[in-house]
């Protein structure tokens, strides 16, 4: 394991804490984005520049971007954070630590099939390659998503669109 | 003195960051000239000759001006704020090509910070980032008119980042590629008529540059600080240095964005006849290849930053031309006008490509 990989991943486990443990929702959303950020250099470390970018583009650049508006809309801070009752944190701590067994449980075994260095292609996480899969094993997923994201755009336009005989100021 | 070649190429990312910091400071100077200019009054003249050394004045009067900060705020979020800004309109320049290769010998230099497989994606990314700056600095400051600021500025960048991203996807439909030296390479083919991208992407050019305008929140698309409404929008409360970062950071956003424009449409560090005059230096004026390629870089250079400066005038010279748009008018023009007009432009440039038009 490489030193960047440790550190990468050290700053991921304590951002992602952060994310949970900060008080303040707009710190929790500054924790996730440092997160995010960690996650794209860990896909750079695997050669996927796309997905890197990618990642910062639409997670901590756009999805985020609208987390902060939603929250500096509803002014939530510490003075407005609601007290939850006690049988809730409680009940919330059963499910946690049961998923978390779940899943340590379900990882114990795991033995990671590894690669093969002859025949292991490090472009494969080039924007070009990912193209070619994209638009060739999986054409049909591919343009049914994007005419799904089109719809929802269009649809946000219809919205925005002024009625006949409606007033703006 | 011999470096290796990885120290060549930290010493071009020190250069890139000092020749925008420099950029930006007489960003402040020119665009007080420009408005004199264009409003018909003298301008900056008293600090050294023709006014030269007024950044530097102003920057000892930002420095030494008192820090204030606003009962309630958010003190570390506040403080990060500006430094946030300045820092991702800093880290977009990294990729941007300024010039072809200088040889040496054995070295070979590429006039850029770093070479990447999705340059592109990396300028859209960091722009989008730009706005957390702002945002976070408005929400910090405690007060209704930065808050309001802070929201214009985020659901603005979001709207206009999506027809910006359309338009550049006609970019990459052209050139196949995402790197930005790749795309300024093929804007030029030596023993060929090859013209621009400007001549084959007109529309999208349109659209680009008005995306431009209201990512950096320039005029007519200040919203985010329009000071008739909101008194000075999300910098309200700022004041001394950390005001001067804000302000920084938007002339670095300019200048960036006139530079991957220039690199995008405007054939980045080609100008015309370069080959012929190449081939000139080393037929009539006995030069060696590698000398007069060098000579053919360095006039890129220098051509690559005519443009971007350029650019950056015509910023200054619409800030002081236009009116500011009405925030309704903004979203409308964003979502109903300029996302259409990209589809449509995708679509021409599809037809266009199939039926060999253009390529």
């Amino acid at each position: 394991m490489s030193p960047l990989f440790l550190f990468l991943s050290f700053v991921a486990l304590l951002s992602a804490l952060g994310v949970v443990l900060a008080k303040n929702p707009v710190h929790s959303v500054l924790f996730l984005i440092l997160t995010f950020f960690t996650l794209s250099g860990h896909y750079l470390l695997l050669n996927a520049q796309f997905l890197a970018a990618v990642n910062i583009i639409v997670y901590a650049g756009a999805i985020m971007v609208l987390f902060l508006f939603v929250i500096m809309f509803l002014n939530l801070n510490e003075e407005t954070e609601p007290h939850k009752p006690a049988l809730a944190k409680f009940a919330a701590a059963i499910a946690g630590g049961s998923l978390l067994l779940i899943l340590v449980a379900a990882m114990r075994n795991i033995n990671p099939a590894g690669y093969d260095p002859t025949s292991f292609d490090s472009q494969i996480g080039m924007v070009d390659r990912l193209g070619l899969v994209l638009f060739q094993q999986y054409a049909l997923p591919f343009e049914l998503a994007s005419v799904l994201l089109l719809a929802a755009m269009v649809g946000s336009v219809m919205l925005g669109k002024r009625e006949t005989g409606e007033r703006n100021f | 003195m011999t470096l290796p070649a990885l120290g060549w190429q930290g010493l071009v990312v020190l250069v890139v960051f000092g020749v925008s910091l420099l950029i930006a400071t007489y960003s402040t100077y020119a665009e007080r000239v420009i408005a004199a200019f264009l409003q018909d009054r003298v301008g900056p003249d008293r600090a050294g000759p023709f006014g030269l050394l007024q950044p530097l004045a102003d920057a000892v009067k930002l420095f030494t001006k008192e820090e204030f900060f606003p009962a309630g705020a958010n003190r570390a979020l506040f403080v990060f704020g500006p430094c946030l800004a300045m820092v991702t309109a800093l880290m977009s320049s990294a990729v941007i090509p300024f010039g072809n290769v200088l040889q040496f010998g054995e070295t070979a230099i590429h006039l850029q910070g770093i070479e990447i497989n999705v340059g592109m994606l990396y300028v859209f990314g960091m722009v989008s980032l730009g706005v957390y700056g702002i945002m976070i600095g408005g929400w910090a400051s405690n007060n209704k008119f930065s808050l309001l600021g802070a929201i214009r500025a985020a659901s603005q960048n979001i709207s206009y980042e999506i027809a910006m991203g359309l338009a550049l996807i006609a970019v990459l439909m052209m050139s196949g590629t995402l790197s930005l030296r790749e795309i300024t390479l093929q804007q030029s083919v030596a023993g060929e008529w090859h013209f621009w991208n400007i001549a084959k992407q007109p529309l999208g050019f349109v659209i680009f540059i008005v995306c431009a305008f209201a990512e950096t929140n320039r005029t007519p698309f200040d919203l985010p600080e329009c000071e008739t409404e909101l008194i000075g929008g999300y910098h309200t409360e700022y004041s001394s240095m950390k005001m001067g970062l804000y302000l920084f950071a938007e002339y670095i956003n300019v200048f960036v964005a006139s530079a991957v424009m220039s690199v995008l449409y405007f054939g980045g560090f080609n100008f015309p006849f370069q080959y012929e005059l190449r081939d000139w230096l080393v037929s009539s004026q006995g030069l060696e290849l590698v000398t007069a390629s060098n000579i053919i870089t360095i006039l890129g250079l220098v051509g690559l930053f005519a443009k971007i400066f350029g650019f950056i005038f015509f910023f200054m010279w619409v800030r002081w031309t236009l009116p500011r748009f009405r925030y309704d008018q903004l979203m409308r023009l964003g979502w109903t006008i300029l996302i259409p007009l990209a589809i449509f432009n995708i679509m021409l440039t599809g037809g266009l490509i199939t039926f060999g038009v253009i390529k």
